[in-house]
């Protein structure tokens, strides 16, 4: 190293706030879905070994006339152990996104923190950001603790953050993509203007997508395809929790800045040749 | 009388109740949410809630999604 040693580092480094959403703490920055696993069994061991406390559901109508022993969801993923998140997936208008969280919120005895998505159209699920704005400010009115999906717009994020929203949740990629970080600059720019909880929500296919995001500084990640449709998912969970560690800790640390050409890590002197 | 739910016709005695429906539909128990003519009915109604012929139900509950 021939680098000059930086006066006060601690200083320059970012600052470890818990993760906090809606006056809750959370030690995990993983959130997860419950969605396109193999079975409910399944789904409950990736998200135990996940070690995310806060899992999404989705709100449908209850199949009538069939088996009516069939396990409920909430029976293996208990609103007792984790924060459920109920989400509005598949509402194309803020009128069906209100209804559907009103019924969530009755569904869980008024627990009233639900993810906002109003997609825009079947190809791409990106999100409908006017439909979206229209929902945020009605659900708020109504007491609801809102974590909006949204696109990367840093100034629409602003403005969600601004009416209300407890967490700015913009999309890496599209929904179930596994492309990954795909727009790490508007990540960035929504997070350093922040001042409520920023998490990526959609586009991590793997790990390291995970922990990009995560050195880009966003508080947390929520993903349930990357989980889901892995191989084998107890074990993908895993890496995604230790890749949220990871990058995490990455993002505290400071990384070292970015040259075009190297630096020797051997001191050139004492050399003998 | 002919209520709709979950967008099926389905025939109730006159006078019927969410109770008498859930009942019904073999769903007294469960966790699940009753919605009718999309405004909500709290589950503390669900008891005296009366239907109407031709009202649109709806019961939903939560499933695996992202």
């Amino acid at each position: 190293m021939t680098d000059k040693p930086t006066d006060t580092p601690e200083l320059q480094l970012p600052k470890d706030r818990p993760l906090e959403i809606a006056g809750r703490v959370y030690q995990s920055r993983l959130l997860v879905g419950t969605g396109k696993y193999r079975d409910m069994m399944e789904a409950g061991h990736a998200i135990e070994t996940s070690g995310a406390e806060i899992v999404t559901v989705a709100v449908r109508r209850t199949n009538l006339g069939q088996n009516p022993d069939e396990p409920n969801l909430l029976d293996v993923i208990s609103p007792k152990r984790y924060t459920i998140l109920p989400n509005t997936a598949g509402c194309y208008s803020a009128k069906d996104a209100v209804r559907t969280c009103k019924l969530a919120r009755e569904l869980l005895d008024g627990h009233d923190l639900v993810k906002l998505e109003v997609l825009g159209e079947e190809k791409t699920l990106y999100p409908n950001m006017t439909e979206t704005l229209v929902a945020a400010e009605e659900l708020i009115k109504d007491g609801f603790k809102v974590m909006v999906y949204c696109s990367d717009d840093p100034l629409l994020a602003k403005r969600l953050e601004d009416m209300g929203c407890v967490a700015i949740m913009p999309l890496g990629a599209p929904i179930g993509s596994g492309l990954g970080i795909q727009n790490r600059y508007n990540i960035r720019l929504i997070v350093e203007n922040a001042n409520v909880p920023v998490l990526v929500d959609a586009g991590v296919g793997t790990a390291s997508d995970a922990t990009i995001a995560m050195e880009l500084g966003c508080d947390g990640v929520l993903m349930n395809t990357a989980i889901a449709q892995a191989k084998d998912p107890i074990k993908m969970a895993n890496a995604m929790r230790l890749a949220i560690e990871a990058g995490r800790e990455a993002y505290l640390a400071g990384r070292m800045p970015k040259k075009l050409y190297a630096s020797a890590s051997s001191p050139i002197d004492g050399t003998f040749f | 009388m002919q209520v709709e739910v979950n967008g099926n016709a389905m025939e109730l005695p006159a006078g019927a109740t969410i109770a008498t429906l859930i009942e019904q539909l073999a769903l007294a128990g469960k966790r699940l949410a009753v919605e009718v003519n999309e405004d909500i009915v709290p589950r503390s109604q669900h008891l005296e809630f009366t239907l109407s012929d031709g009202d649109r139900v709806e019961v939903v509950h939560a499933i695996g999604g992202g």
